[in-house]
């Protein structure tokens, strides 16, 4: 046991939303771009945001980032952290998913039962439009870089081997 | 002036509804006056995309509309198109496609039942708050729900929006070995399915049935997924192809989803109640012993005891599914060979909510010339907003909050996976 070297921290980037949902693409877009940076040293995956699924998804996981839209009013393309590890999201900013059971039920629900990641990040996407459509809206489009710059960020911090 | 003040309510959203959506309910003392149930948009977004791609993109692209049941949107899309080009998928092909479909139904109809609809009944805010108290209930219907998802994943080749599904079969066959592998966990959510029926027949139950006009398929020897004829208690006994012939839907002034009405008669009712008092016969001998059991008559008129009805459907869903995997050889070809042509195809199967109907009229090379999407929820939008207004009137004496509580209660019972066709449900009272 002793001479086994140190298990790598098992880390998850959850891109979440609906993309015939317009701005609702923002997570699946920034995830999709955040994969097209990291070499192997983490998973990233698209999501629709269920929440029971989502649990399976970071029972296992040391660390999870998720990226999802949100609607709190502030301006379009602004771009939230938050520690859901730590304490509850702000339910009425999640309210944009399609399904009722979403990333804010999954958290407290994994809380309850015990679940939780060692570390759930969540970035929150301020969105403008949830028509239906395949286009970003111009503000949420920029904020793509601001969003994937800092999961990266983020991930550099998390994972030794990138460190080196 | 009348005495009573006018009085608006608005709640942001109903929580544990999928989607996004408005009930609007206006009372005059003890008297309801309108019930409206507004869903902002059909899927019509999706006819219009779908309108010159090619036939095989229909399965995928229709996987989107809903996140909860892509594998019903795909199995309508893909027996429009053979409906269309004349060819029919038997045999072992056929089972499979059944065997996803009992994947979904598990996944579906557990997620409703645990996380949305069980808190009600129990006196919880929700499932977290029901998680504090009963974790092992909880977990029961997290590992149950796993079990469905299992299935899609592996015969939809991933867990969210399948892929491995396409006009004549499937891209690629399961080997005996993965199937069997299942079987275990099939055996456990079986079992599990069955306390599941027990646990929810001893919920209180308001006595409050009504005289539905059910609609199903239905099959001579199965319990409906993928095939069948349009039935319902009031006669109608008619092929697919005539849906748009007996079903119409009319535009309705607060809400730009259509209402679907059966011509000549007016609001019916699809889902796991009319699939269950229609095709109560069909049910394995498990499933209709243990519905027996939880106090279910062969027809069930009570919105409430949905979740029975849903609780009996997973448990049916599990015994299919290892049925199905008991008798799996695989296929020679994962898919038969598809010839397109010019012709107009009808598909409907049974979504966890209910019939769903998808139409295509095609050109010769296979490109799709116009698409018809009629989802179970916008099916029931007349129905549900009838049985509001019958059952609001009982709970007028209670505060504005505890009144709310009830009709976003009663609004579960439908499962309206409003996701199909937009986000929010706000909910207003307005005490004129």
């Amino acid at each position: 046991m002793g001479n086994e070297p140190p298990r790598k921290p098992n880390i998850l980037v959850i891109g979440i939303g609906n993309a015939y949902r317009s701005d609702d693409a923002a997570g699946l877009i920034a995830a999709r771009r955040v994969k097209e940076r990291v070499s192997g040293h983490c998973s990233v995956i698209e999501h629709t945001g269920e929440g029971a699924a989502l649990m399976e998804l970071w029972k296992d996981a040391d660390t999870i980032i998720v990226i999802d839209a949100v609607r709190s009013g502030a301006a379009p393309g602004t771009v939230s952290r938050f520690d859901a590890s730590l304490r509850p999201l702000p339910v009425s900013m999640f309210r944009n998913s399609t399904h009722a059971f979403s990333v804010p039920e999954a958290v407290e629900l994994s809380r309850a039962l015990k679940q939780l990641p060692r570390q759930l990040i969540v970035y929150g996407v301020e969105a403008q439009n949830f028509e239906a459509g395949t286009n970003l809206s111009p503000a949420i489009d920029f904020a793509m870089q601001t969003v994937v710059q800092r999961v990266l960020q983020e991930l550099s911090q998390n994972t030794p081997d990138s460190q080196t | 002036m009348s005495k009573q003040a006018t009085r608006t309510i608005k709640v942001d959203t109903l929580a544990r509804v999928e989607g996004e959506g408005g009930l609007y309910i206006k009372l005059k003392g003890d008297q309801v006056q309108d019930v409206k149930l507004k869903i902002y948009e059909p899927p019509r977004f999706f006819e219009a995309l779908l309108r010159g791609r090619n036939f095989a993109e229909a399965p995928d692209i229709t996987a989107r509309i809903c996140g909860i049941c892509p594998v019903a949107y795909q199995m309508s899309a893909v027996h429009a198109m053979e409906d269309a080009f004349g060819v029919k998928v038997d045999g072992q092909l056929r089972a499979l496609r059944r065997l996803l479909y009992c994947g979904e139904w598990i996944e579906s109809h557990t997620l409703h039942v645990y996380m949305l609809h069980a808190p009600d009944f129990l006196g919880y805010q929700d499932v977290i708050q029901l998680a504090k108290d009963h974790p092992a209930v909880v977990q029961r219907g997290l590992q149950l729900k796993k079990a469905g998802n299992e299935i899609v994943t592996l015969l939809g080749g991933r867990e969210i929006h399948p892929i491995n599904v396409r006009v004549g079969g499937f891209y690629k066959l399961p080997a005996r070995s993965e199937l069997a592998g299942l079987t275990e966990r099939l055996k456990w959510a079986r079992d599990a399915a069955l306390e599941t029926v027990r646990w929810v027949a001893g919920m209180p139950f308001p006595d409050f049935e009504q005289n539905y006009t059910f609609v199903a398929l239905r099959h001579p020897d199965e319990y409906p997924f993928n095939d069948g004829r349009l039935v319902s208690n009031g006669g109608l006994d008619i092929p697919i192809s005539e849906y748009d012939a007996n079903f119409a839907e009319e535009h309705v002034q607060h809400s730009n989803a259509l209402h679907s009405v059966l011509r000549q008669h007016g609001a019916y009712f699809v889902g796991p109640l009319a699939r269950y008092s229609l095709n109560f016969d069909r049910l394995s001998p498990l499933a209709q012993e243990a519905a027996r059991e939880a106090g279910l008559a062969p027809v069930c008129r009570n919105p409430f005891k949905s979740i029975i009805v849903r609780s009996v459907e997973i448990l049916y869903a599990c015994d299919e599914a290892l049925r199905i995997i008991e008798q799996y050889e695989p296929p020679e070809k994962p898919a038969i060979d598809i010839h397109p042509r010019a012709a107009t195809g009808y598909g409907c199967t049974e979504a966890p909510r209910g019939i769903l109907y998808h139409r295509y009229r095609l050109d010769e090379e296979g490109s799709i010339l116009d698409a018809k999407i009629v989802p179970p929820t916008s099916q029931n939008q007349k129905t549900i907003e009838q049985d509001l207004g019958q059952f609001v009137p009982k709970f007028l004496n209670l505060p504005e909050e505890d009144l709310l509580w009830q009709c976003e209660q009663a609004v579960r019972n439908y499962d309206p996976c409003i996701s199909c066709a937009t986000h929010f449900l706000r909910l207003e009272i307005d005490r004129g």
